[in-house]
């Protein structure tokens, strides 16, 4: 299974998440903003950082990088996608998930191990997990707080679309919710950093729960 | 002029509301804090456009904006 990972001006979890998916057993591919394809990626993981420095709102800018057009194109086919942080708001701007993440309400950057419940197995990315199963993941932002509409969080509960939820919520996210999925629950968005704690050498591998699952779904 | 939609919380206006009456600016019931984006551009008619796709996200802001000079 090959599993691309996007990479803008500013990304900075790349590293580790092709880290990350060379642990799970798969093959890494990087992809170039400027890629005009997903070179034959099964899925695909848009990585942490602050791609393109944040400038205007965080995603605002990757949203539209080459690279993105034919992830577009992956995501209507019901390919796996994962963004992670920034990656999850680069999705968010993409209207490939629905809300946006807002500032942290208490201004502060959120640097931290919290805990998460899995609330959804019903997703390419959780696939492996358990509802209900709690995992300690590190989170790191600045805009974490997750905010939809009423009408929009509504549909995301009612259609079973929270797909993790903090414990203690560390960035006033709207009802918790540190991960959402698109309505064809191909697409996955979280704040919390699985590639980080991939490896008991960086003191846990919870992470690989969620990585891990997307191998189950692989397209042999 | 992009700033955050009514409703939506706004802290960094509302760290400068707090701010304020440390100053002895006493009255200030609200602060929302926005971005000011200057073009120059021969014609107009495409400015919406960029607001609603680029340079504000509607979800979360509004935007207004205006020819000057």
């Amino acid at each position: 299974m090959k599993i691309g990972v996007t990479i803008f001006p500013g990304s900075n979890c790349d590293r580790d998440a092709l880290h990350a998916v060379e642990l799970m057993g798969a093959e890494p591919v990087e992809l170039w903003h400027a890629d005009a394809d997903l070179k034959d990626s099964d899925a695909v993981i848009v990585p942490g950082g602050f791609s393109y420095g944040d400038y205007l709102r965080p995603g605002a800018i990757a949203r539209f990088a080459a690279v993105m057009g034919p992830l577009e194109e992956f995501a209507r086919d019901g390919g796996p996608i994962i963004g992670v942080c920034n990656g999850f708001q680069v999705l968010c701007e993409a209207h490939l998930l629905p809300g946006a993440l807002l500032q942290n309400t208490h201004m502060r950057f959120a640097c931290d191990r919290v805990r998460v419940r899995v609330e959804t197995t019903d997703t390419p990315w959780t696939s492996g997990c358990n509802v209900g199963e709690e995992l300690t993941l590190p989170i790191a932002h600045n805009e974490g707080n997750y905010f939809a509409d009423a009408e929009t969080l509504a549909r995301l509960e009612d259609e079973d679309r929270v797909v993790l939820r903090y414990l203690e919520n560390p960035n006033g996210s709207a009802n918790d919710i540190a991960g959402v999925c698109s309505e064809g629950r191909n697409v996955v968005g979280v704040m919390p950093h699985p590639e980080r704690v991939s490896d008991p050498v960086l003191g846990s591998d919870e992470g690989m729960r969620i990585l891990r699952s997307v191998l189950a779904g692989a397209r042999v | 002029m992009v700033r955050p939609k009514e409703g939506i919380l706004d802290p960094q206006g509302e760290a400068v509301r707090g701010a304020l009456p440390a100053l002895g600016f006493g009255d200030v019931e609200t602060v929302h804090v926005g971005r000011l984006i200057e073009m120059e551009l021969e014609n107009a008619d495409d400015v919406d456009s960029m607001c609603r796709r680029l340079l504000a996200n509607p979800t979360i802001e509004e935007y207004e904006w205006e020819v000057v000079g």
